[in-house]
């Protein structure tokens, strides 16, 4: 029974949207793995190990091989465990939907950060801007439920998911419903999603998790 | 029933756009390349990439496809009947994701970075892009490709900036061969490929254009 049971391990940050994502493609595909807490300003030794380029979590083990990035973990996951597809089957559709997630963490990611750890004045107004840009595509892009047009989640849907989290769990209004109708609707779908809403933290846990990013963001100035 | 069409929409000088030729080629897939001027950028440009209006985009039967990296795994999986550019592996496949995302955040930055920069500033870049190479000369080891045997996507995605390395060497005042010769070895590997010798611009030509950006920046 020992050898073929598959070691699975997730090392994050609660709070982290990039961990969430992980951890959502993980439940979709029914993978039991072990998690284990790090800490951003203090990393431990074992995340250095097995991420010594960027030296950030998430980080995926299986069997005792790394994975880091968390779109690239999560097209590993789709590519290694077949069950419940995260991304579609036909080539264009595929180039879409990592073209979108790109699109999350190039365009909307960087600028809600800045939006939500309030930096400086002229920064977050800059950041606003660049927010409202990005989502204003996006809600021209959402079709029906999720991003994939479908009632199932997929590719793009766990990319986005630092919007609900900041939307539903920290309540940071991104965005109203007359502005946004179908970010808004979406954003609410997602975040009641059974296996989203099973792994999404408290509001609690997501405010320390943004103070030790400013932490570490302040630190780095600093520096 | 429409033939197989493709389209390109690139610049002679842009890595990211070589990176496609060079997949186009490997495949051996005919297309039609449009030279775009990104100071007056085409309808059909904009058309086809609203959201970021950059290049290269490649149109498949009318259809586009953005971003360099997610183009050439589309020829991959379209054209898959030869030259496999992805591992077959799953892990393989996630490390030569991570790789190309690496080189996608690190390379052009750095060394835009180092370019436009003088002093101690300049020095740290200059430091930092020269680390950037030795880790990818490291990530390639013993192999001949980054793919192993074969050349695959890592390889796709690095020599693409071949024709800058001239231009790094003499601003960032330092020899390619002296600080990575297994790198090197990679590079003269892959021009032995007919692929990739006839689609990389002339180094001296990529010197002289960023001569011509680097005082037209320093205008403003």
């Amino acid at each position: 029974m020992a050898s073929s049971q598959e070691e699975v391990t997730l090392l994050g940050v609660v709070g982290s949207p990039f961990l969430h994502r992980v951890q959502i493609a993980l439940k979709l595909k029914g993978i039991e793995y072990k998690y284990l807490e790090d800490d951003l300003n203090n990393k431990s030794d074992l995340l250095l190990k097995y991420n010594p380029v960027h030296k950030m979590i998430p980080v995926l083990v299986h069997n005792e091989k790394p994975i880091s990035e968390s779109l690239v973990i999560v097209e590993y996951i789709d590519d290694t465990w077949k069950q419940n597809p995260i991304l579609p089957s036909d080539p264009y559709q595929r180039a879409l939907a990592r073209f979108w997630a790109q699109f999350m963490d190039d365009k909307c990611v960087v600028a809600a950060a800045k939006f939500v750890l309030k930096v400086d004045e002229k920064e977050k107004e800059k950041a606003t801007e660049e927010l409202y840009e990005a989502l204003k595509f996006l809600e021209n892009e959402l079709k029906d439920k999720f991003f994939a047009g479908e009632e199932i989640i997929g590719f793009v849907d766990i990319a986005a998911v630092f919007i609900p989290l900041l939307q539903e769990v920290a309540q940071i209004q991104l965005f109203t419903s007359e502005k946004f109708p179908k970010l808004f609707k979406w954003s609410k779908d997602f975040y009641n999603h059974p296996v989203v809403k099973e792994i999404m933290p408290s509001k609690d846990q997501l405010f320390v998790y943004f103070k030790a990013r400013a932490q570490s963001l302040a630190a780095k100035k600093k520096n | 029933r429409m033939a197989n069409e493709v389209v390109l929409l690139e610049t002679w000088a842009s890595m990211y756009g070589i990176r496609v030729r060079i997949a186009l080629a490997e495949k051996g897939v005919k297309y039609e390349c449009k030279e775009e001027n990104l100071r007056n950028k085409s309808s059909l440009l904009l058309q086809m990439n609203p959201i970021h209006k950059k290049i290269p985009v490649l149109i498949h039967n009318g259809k586009p496809i953005c971003d360099s990296a997610i183009i050439v795994q589309y020829i991959d999986e379209v054209w898959s009947h030869k030259a496999p550019l992805m591992p077959s592996d799953p892990y393989e496949r996630a490390q030569a994701r991570f790789w190309v995302d690496y080189i996608d955040k690190k390379v052009y930055d750095t060394s835009r970075k180092m370019w436009l920069s003088t002093g101690e500033e300049h020095e740290t870049w200059r430091k930092e892009l020269i680390s950037v190479f030795k880790q990818l000369e490291e990530t390639l080891g013993d192999k001949p490709f980054y793919g192993g045997d074969t050349f695959g996507f890592v390889d796709v995605g690095l020599i693409s900036f071949y024709s800058w390395f001239y231009s790094f060497e003499i601003y960032g005042n330092f020899k390619m061969e002296a600080e990575c010769p297994k790198l090197v070895a990679w590079v003269k590997r892959c021009m032995q490929r007919e692929t990739v010798s006839k689609n990389l611009p002339d180094e001296k030509e990529i010197y002289d254009h960023a001569e011509a950006s680097k005082k037209a920046l320093e205008l403003k």
